[in-house]
């Protein structure tokens, strides 16, 4: 019975909400580059490395915000040099995001050992504190869960909505899928291909720095090496689930933080009496089968994956 | 006369040693309809991708209404009032007709698509051109015709007075080409001006107002079609007399093929209801029809890829039961399948490694799962000489060749060996006459040497020349056989339609 009243309790859902933002910022930031036909395996690395430079600029004295934008500028520029080698130059999308998420990981971790040498427990900082919207915070069960929301949650929600709307609603959306769909057609029709996928790459990068710059700033106050976990990878999957829309991002990203959270919170209800790696799975495993269903129908961006260079058909 | 809306200058364009365009000029007059004739190769895509911004010439330019038109930017010659339909449709699938159209008409930064009056403005266009389209449609889900039509709204929705088609009716019916070809019409009366490209010399002479030719990327003439013949052009456009081959009488052999109210199910294509139809040794039986009815199922029945789930169908002696495409490879049937380059080819493969694909496990060019090179590229090397396929040796990948050249390497691999049956699914579609007439004579070789013929072709002057009998195809159902000196392209037009006689056709037996 108790595995049952975990799901009625408000600590669960502010645990959701909570693991799903690093999530929602990420799958974002995927489902923009594979909208414009690049795939970008770079997000393990380039959220490692928002998490680091976010919570450098706020210990070395910068402020919340100023990291949050460091993080994403610094995202922005590993998605340039993803972009760089693969729209112009056309080479393997896979090689070369895996190379940036390997260097980007190891560049953080490199610098982080600069600034602090090892010590037992990882310096920490003050981090995003909830934020209290008054009307909301009234409201019985829903005012207890987002009572301890920070700021780039909201963000992470309103981004939602901004990306759906770009995507389905404005000229620059319809330039987008259609560069990501057929390349040469946007072409034909006068939206430059190379541009249009070197910015959304960027804008799409500068998303994962921002979720990985979440996880130090709001989530654990510290930083260490290995704390994306595998993060990028879900969201990646995650785009797929989605079918590359943007709500359905929301959806599948919010579907996966409460499989964790839940799990989390199973582990300790059932103590001792299955062993806890079983529960460790169990999101990855909710994941993949979802993903097999969702997967049969989804459409996929026609050119993803596919370089295009001009006069080749 | 009216005044030249477009003009080209001495445009020239090589692509490393290969000239595409030497010093072609052109003019397009207001309210025309320009043919552009040429074989594959002859440059005119090229010429077209030029005047469109997607190459930039080495040499020449070009004028719009007076005013030079930049190169190399497609976006400006869009603006110039230049519309370009595209021979593969570039069109998103994914995308509705409408944001199809849409796409780049719009400043980018916008903060929301102007989606109502644009659907008007499209629907205003459909309408007056008489282009009936969903624009919510998604275009993946649309036939070729459609798409097509798609195509050209976009060129008009983007304001285009000039509108440029390349090779419009590769991929269309009969039936739509013509429907095409009446729109293109009254465009030009609505004082539209539109180049067409083609190879096709019947339409050419039927639509065009003025045909210039092009060979070796050259200009070499200019007719009215009141003033040339058909054979007049293919000189012109082939640069000698060409002349397809005709069959001469044979006496047929044993049957080869038999189907006895045969009925086959074909998962996204038409389905076959109870056909009947024998075709012997040393015989070629022609299938006519319009695509879509049928000719796919017959094909892949015939090679081996489906089964009659009725009816009784004997290939080479042996009853068909279940798909089995290595028993019939093995016992001798030949196959030039329906698309060259997504069934008959594996572009990024050498031409070695296609040529003894379907025959790997021979002894001769494998053993103990190893495969035999030297043995593969000698015997590839054989096919390029006796078929004459130019544009690359054994090695070279085979995406490389021209399609007129795979056809001849896909023949070739299946004739060398002497099949006993050669199943030939729309042979020469696409291309040129050159290549066309090389295709025929091989193909009654084939029939000399006594391997029976089944060609299914959408070219009536094909069927004519190669069959002894024909049968037509339509919705799935098979007439009954006329004899080849009984058809004429009316009658045949009329099976192709559903509608045989019945008794008259038995006459032929």
């Amino acid at each position: 019975m108790d595995a049952l009243w975990i799901l009625a309790s408000t600590g669960l859902w502010d645990a959701v909400l909570r693991i799903a933002t690093p999530l929602i910022f990420g799958t974002l930031g995927a489902l923009l580059c594979e909208r414009a036909g690049v795939l970008n395996l770079g997000i393990e690395g380039i959220m490692t490395f928002g998490a680091m430079i976010g919570w450098l600029t706020v210990f070395s004295g910068g402020g919340l915000w100023t990291g949050l934008l460091v993080a994403a500028l610094c995202g922005a520029l590993f998605g340039l040099l993803h972009a760089a080698l693969t729209v112009p130059l056309g080479l393997s999308q896979h090689v070369t995001g895996l190379g940036i998420t390997l260097f980007a990981a190891a560049l953080s971790y490199y610098i982080f050992r600069l600034v602090v040498p090892l010590e037992a427990s990882p310096p920490t900082i003050e981090a995003f504190r909830p934020v209290e919207i008054p009307i909301l915070a009234e409201i019985p069960f829903l005012g207890e869960v987002i009572a301890n929301q920070t700021a780039p949650t909201y963000l992470a929600l309103a981004l939602v909505a901004v990306m759906g709307w770009v995507l389905f609603r404005t000229p620059l959306g319809l330039a987008i899928r259609m560069t990501g769909e057929n390349p040469h057609s946007a072409e034909a029709q006068g939206v430059n291909p190379l541009v249009v996928r070197t910015a959304c790459v960027m804008a799409g990068s500068a998303l994962m720095g921002v979720g990985g710059a979440f996880l130090t700033m709001s989530a654990f106050n510290s930083f260490f090496p290995t704390m994306v976990q595998g993060r990028g990878w879900i969201c990646i999957a995650l785009v797929v689930f989605a079918s590359w829309r943007p709500g359905w991002a929301l959806f599948g990203a919010v579907l996966f933080a409460t499989f964790d959270a839940y799990q989390l919170r199973l582990q300790s209800a059932l103590e001792n009496t299955v062993p806890y790696q079983l529960f460790l799975m169990a999101p990855y495993l909710a994941a993949i089968v979802a993903l097999a269903f969702m997967a049969r129908k989804a459409r996929v961006p026609q050119a993803l994956m596919r370089p295009y260079r001009r006069g080749e058909r | 006369m009216a005044e030249p809306v477009l003009r080209l200058s001495g445009i020239s364009k090589r692509f490393g040693p290969v000239i595409a365009n030497e010093a072609i000029s052109l003019e397009l007059r207001r309210g025309e309809l320009l043919a552009l004739l040429g074989e594959n190769g002859a440059g005119k895509t090229t010429l077209m991708s030029i005047l469109f911004g997607h190459y930039t010439a080495d040499a020449g330019h070009i004028e719009v209404e007076g005013r030079p038109l930049p190169p190399g930017r497609p976006r400006a010659a869009i603006d110039a009032g230049i519309g370009m339909v595209h021979q593969h449709f570039s069109l998103a699938d994914n995308l509705t007709v409408l944001e199809n159209v849409m796409t780049g008409s719009e400043p980018v930064w916008r903060l929301r698509s102007n989606r109502g009056p644009a659907r008007r403005k499209l629907m205003a266009i459909a309408e007056r051109f008489g282009l009936r389209v969903d624009p919510g449609r998604r275009v993946g889900d649309l036939s070729v015709g459609e798409q097509q039509r798609v195509e050209i709204l976009k060129a008009l929705y983007n304001d285009a007075r000039i509108l440029i088609l390349d090779e419009p009716t590769a991929v269309l019916t009969g039936r739509e080409a013509e429907t095409l070809y009446a729109t293109l019409r009254m465009m030009a009366q609505e004082g539209l001006s539109l180049i067409f490209i083609s190879h096709k010399l019947r339409e050419v002479m039927a639509a065009a107002d003025r045909i210039v030719v092009l060979r070796g990327g050259r200009s070499v003439a200019e007719r009215a079609p009141a003033d040339t013949s058909r054979s007049d052009l293919a000189e012109l456009m082939v640069g000698r007399r060409i002349a397809r081959p005709q069959r001469a009488p044979a006496t047929p052999g044993a049957p080869v093929v038999e189907a006895r109210g045969v009925s086959a199910r074909h998962a996204g294509g038409t389905d076959l209801h109870a056909i009947d139809f024998t075709l012997h040794a040393g015989e070629t039986l022609g299938i006519v029809g319009v695509a879509g009815n049928g000719q796919t199922a017959l094909a892949r029945l015939a090679n081996g890829l489906l089964a009659p789930y009725r009816g009784r169908l004997t290939i080479l002696g042996r009853a068909v039961r279940r798909p089995d495409v290595g028993a019939l490879v093995r016992a001798g049937v030949g196959r030039i399948p329906e698309d060259r380059t997504r069934e008959g080819v594996i572009g990024e493969f050498a031409l070695w490694e296609n040529a003894v694909l379907e025959r790997i496990d021979l002894a001769r060019f494998s053993r103990r799962g190893i495969v035999n090179r030297a043995a593969a590229r000698r015997f590839t090397q054989e096919i390029i000489d006796a078929f004459d396929v130019r544009g690359g040796g054994p090695d070279h990948r085979a995406s490389l060749l021209s399609g007129g050249n795979m056809q001849k390497l896909i023949l070739g691999r299946n004739m060398i060996e002497g099949p006993r049956l050669l199943i030939a699914a729309q042979p020469t579609r696409g291309l040129d006459e050159g290549a066309i007439a090389a295709i025929h004579t091989r193909l009654l070789e084939a029939r000399a040497a006594g391997a029976a013929v089944l060609l299914i072709s959408e070219d009536l002057d094909e069927v004519i020349g190669l069959a002894d009998r024909i049968h037509a195809i339509a919705g799935g159902r098979m007439s009954p056989p006329v004899a080849a000196e009984a058809a004429d392209a009316r009658r045949l037009g009329l099976m192709m339609a559903g509608d045989w006689d019945e008794e008259r056709a038995a006459d032929a037996h």
